[in-house]
């Protein structure tokens, strides 16, 4: 057997999986635990489509090896909505029009969760330096910047 | 009757909001399946081995050691792709691109694949897979590829369009002109002529997901492809055709696409991926790396333009001239000639001459991205018209209005055209606050102007109406960016009902009759074209269901705001039926109730734009900022304001990205070295500032609701704006395309050694 075997936490589910050594979280994600909100753009670090939550710190999972994953804490999109109820940045995301493709806005949304978590009141230039590790190539940003402000203010009950 | 898709001035309820869109939640939520989300099963995974030279010739490919190792199910070369494309050089091509069948002609050309049970016993068969390479010379720069003396990417090819007809063959493909009157006599009455020669580098689309398929080959001849495209009823006759299937025994879905931009308008690995899947007898999921995207996928051409325009003191434009140059990879395309036929057509001109040549050079396929062709020659034309201007010593601006196109105007590509949006564009641009904000040190502005044609194209649409009086619109283009949302719009205004009340889905090729690609900037403007007539053939069925209901004639029954209405005196005492009143006696009054669309959308408005940009250049690292950046763009009709503005936005941040930083780096052995976001940058959220829009609303006299199309116009001007910006702060004329850091610093070194 050459599997590793991982114990984790998964949006507050305890998760094992067997993975082998060259595989990253991202793998294990989509391909052995049906978590396929997380994309895979570049598998390089540079794209930010892959993005999620690891004990509070957002990190890239393409980048991140299934095994490191033992005893940590993460969270990927599909634990962001809670039952029926979107996250407040998943209900201004569709409100504000801030995707097109839709294929980065998983990671987008972990990114700015992150950013809003350890910042709830950035300015437009701390929310473009915050979400400068994630890549759209459909919205040039505008609405996605919008969109983030407006949640932030909502998060914050302004 | 007939389907008039002429103009009809009306007060829209519906179109013009901004609703949320019908897959918002699967998108914000990961349920959203893309290219690459979906599985068979007993599925494979498939990988290409891809040549790493810029141009060899295959002398022997020697699979034994791959095919033998364990896990590996089935391993190709182009002879398992046979040639059945009968003369169709077009096909052909595509064919050649998909996998190389006796020479490799880029860096990244398909040489063989494999199928095994995962993914690292398919990468260590493509290390055991031993071709033989006999490597040729090979060029990779516009320029060099049209000297004499360049290597010869096939000895087959001799320039078309030009009389009497070449014995030498060369990498020019084709040769073409547009225009009219007679520009040497035009450029005599000038009394300012600027003549310049420009250069853009090679891009990328960019789309964030790469490509990916899911292929599955019975050995009955049915096949079922899952596949992220632009145009899936495409994929499927271009696939049927490569692989000699039948058209209808292929279903072909279309995935939500991550991006495409043009670039998912061409077949790349789909006919890999059923070829694999017919050899192993199982499905086959094929996904490009990254890497694969950039060195095998996409790019635009890389060109080189000289423009020469002349006008007399009072700025009257009096002749321009162009000729261009574009890559098109190993395989000829339109893309010199698209340049051609939109560099001047902004312009009311007397005198205009347009000469395109398609050059062969060792790169990938040149495939469309967003009004292909169309950025690279405005950036050269409008530099032009720019410097004109300040030599004339008139407001960059007035130039411009003073010698817009208009109605009636014959434009520099032949047609004449009807109502367009230039000159109020630039109108708008003149009275927008931006013009005259104030300007700091180091920092310039600059404006430029863009047209694309639109395209309409075969469209087919079912519209059903549901027992419970809901709809669904079924539609075969598929949706880039909102388009299910504007198309719901559309069958609520026309139907009278509210958007909530109707579902927009994309039919797969099984369930619909073929639509053309998302191209062109058609989705909207066709698919809601399709949807209109659908619509009211729909009301068409439903007043006679209600005449049933009523037992009174069908010219007693109109339809207004969503109901059924008995008309004339006679039927006073009758109220008027709803949607859900007809479909609930629907089993009684004649069965299912739907109304269909075909048609080819003819009259798809020509578009155009205006962008104004505000830039700072740092002098000491050439690094340059965008400051300010604003879109004025024609809609026709804007039906969902929220993404015809994403349009717009989305559009200038690549043409920014185009402008300052991205291009294709090759090295002297002609391999691609920048395959990868870190080195090929694309603008990330802190490169730009917010992208102000204004849509003007100039009805499309041939769609019922006025809509041009709106997704491409939007990457012409950028290229310009952004480089009369720069220049203006520099106070260089900036001519190669992108101005990265390094290409501004060499031209502020060369002009303090000029001074």
């Amino acid at each position: 057997m050459s599997g590793i075997a991982v114990s984790t936490t998964i949006n507050g589910d305890d998760v094992e999986f067997l993975c082998h050594f060259e595989e990253t979280l991202l793998d294990v994600l989509r391909d052995h635990l049906g978590l396929m909100g997380a994309k895979e753009g570049c598998s390089t670090g540079d794209c930010g489509a892959c993005s999620v939550i690891l004990d509070g710190r957002l990190v890239c999972s393409c980048l991140v090896l299934g095994a490191e994953a033992e005893g940590h804490h993460i969270e990927t999109i599909e634990g962001m909505a809670t039952g029926e109820t979107l996250h407040p940045l998943q209900a201004k995301f569709l409100e504000h029009a801030a995707l097109q493709c839709g294929f980065c806005t998983p990671g987008f949304l972990m990114a700015a969760k992150y950013l809003l978590a350890s910042n709830p009141d950035p300015t437009e230039e701390q929310i473009r330096f915050g979400l400068a590790g994630n890549l759209c190539r459909c919205t040039g940003y505008d609405k996605i910047v919008r969109a983030v402000q407006d949640a932030a203010r909502v998060m914050r009950g302004d | 009757m007939g389907f008039d898709p002429s103009y009809a001035a009306r007060t829209f309820t519906s179109v013009g909001t901004r609703p949320i869109r019908p897959d918002g939640v699967d998108k914000v939520t990961g349920r959203a399946r893309y290219g690459a989300d979906f599985n068979m099963p007993g599925q494979l995974v498939g990988r290409i081995l891809r040549s790493p030279h810029a141009h060899a010739r295959i002398s022997g490919i020697d699979a034994s050691k791959a095919k033998a190792l364990k896990g590996v199910k089935a391993v190709i070369t182009a002879a398992d792709l046979p040639d059945l494309t009968n003369g169709n050089s077009d096909l052909h091509d595509i064919l050649d691109n998909c996998m190389a069948r006796k020479r490799a002609l880029y860096d990244g050309h398909a040489v063989a694949a494999v199928a095994a049970i995962d993914a690292r016993t398919a990468r260590r068969a493509l290390d055991l897979i031993e071709v033989d390479y006999e490597v040729l010379a090979h060029v990779t720069d516009v320029d060099e590829a049209m000297k004499s003396s360049a290597p010869l990417l096939h000895d087959t090819v001799f320039t078309g369009g030009v009389e009497p007809k070449p014995t030498k063959a060369s990498n020019i493909t084709n040769r073409t002109q547009y225009g009219h009157g007679d520009v040497e006599v035009g450029f005599k009455e000038a009394d300012v002529v600027i003549e310049r020669s420009f250069k853009t580098e090679q891009t990328h689309q960019g789309y964030i997901e790469p490509h990916a398929c899911v292929a599955s080959v019975n050995p009955d001849g049915t096949c079922e492809m899952w596949v992220c495209t632009q145009g899936h009823f495409v994929y499927r006759q271009q696939c049927a055709e490569l692989l000699g299937l039948d058209v209808s025994k292929l279903r072909v879905t279309s995935s939500e696409i991550g991006g495409g931009f043009g670039g998912k308008t061409h077949i790349w690995a789909e006919p890999i991926a059923l070829a694999l899947s017919r050899r192993a007898g199982r499905p086959v999921k094929l996904v490009m790396s990254r890497e694969e995207v950039f060195r095998a996928s996409g790019p635009t051409s890389a060109t080189s333009i000289d423009v020469k325009i002349g006008a007399r003191s009072d700025g009257t434009i009096t002749a321009a001239s162009a000729t261009l140059r574009y890559s098109c990879g190993p395989y000829t395309g339109p893309w010199a000639m698209l340049g051609a036929m939109t560099s001047f057509a902004c312009y009311d001109l007397k005198n205009v001459k347009t000469v395109g040549y398609e050059v062969l050079v060792n790169r990938p396929k040149t495939a469309a991205y967003r009004a292909p062709s169309a950025p690279m020659a405005a950036f050269a034309v409008e530099s032009v018209i720019d410097e004109l201007a300040q030599k004339i010593g008139i407001n960059p601006v007035e130039f411009r209005i003073k010698n817009a196109a208009k109605e009636g105007t014959k434009s520099s590509y032949g047609p004449v055209f009807g109502p367009i949006g230039i000159g109020p564009t630039l109108e708008a641009a003149q009275r927008h606050p931006h013009m005259n904000a104030p300007l700091g040190k180091n920092q310039g502005r600059g404006m430029a102007c863009g047209f694309w044609f639109n395209f309409g194209g075969q469209t087919c649409t079912d519209l059903n109406i549901g027992a419970d009086g809901t709809v669904t619109l079924t539609v075969g283009t598929v949706d880039v960016g909102g388009s299910r949302a504007s198309l719901s719009l559309v069958a609520a205004e026309e139907l009278g009902i509210p958007y909530a009340q109707v579902q927009t889905v994309v039919a797969d090729t099984g369930t619909l009759g073929y639509n053309d690609m998302t191209d062109g900037s058609r989705g909207t403007f066709s698919s809601s074209m399709a949807t209109i007539s659908a619509a009211r053939n729909a009301i068409g069925v439903m007043r006679d269901r209600a005449a049933r209901m009523w037992d009174i004639h069908v010219d007693d029954v109109a339809w207004e705001d969503g109901h059924a209405k008995a008309v004339g005196g006679k039927h006073d005492n009758l109220s008027p039926l709803s949607v859900k009143d007809i479909a609930a006696a629907a089993a009684k009054t004649g069965g299912p109730i739907a109304g269909h669309s075909e048609l080819v959308a003819d009259g798809a408005g020509v578009s155009f734009a205006t962008h104004i940009c505000d830039v700072e250049v740092d002098p000491d690292t050439g690094a340059t900022k965008i400051l300010r950046y604003t879109v004025v763009q024609d809609a026709g009709k804007a039906v969902h304001p929220a993404y015809v503005e994403g349009q717009y936005q989305g559009g200038a941040a690549q043409g920014i990205g185009w402008a300052l930083n991205e291009e294709y780096v090759y090295g002297e052995d002609g391999c691609l070295q920048n395959p990868g976001f870190l080195d090929y940058r694309v603008p990330v959220c802190s490169d730009l500032p917010m992208i102000d829009t204004q849509i003007l609303e100039i009805p499309n006299p041939n769609h019922p609701y006025g809509v041009r199309g709106v997704g491409e116009t939007s990457i012409v001007p950028p290229l310009a704006a952004v480089a009369n910006a720069v220049s203006n702060a520099v106070g260089i004329r900036m001519t190669h395309i992108p101005m990265s850091p390094p290409r501004i610093l060499a031209a502020l070194e060369a002009d303090r050694r000029a001074h």
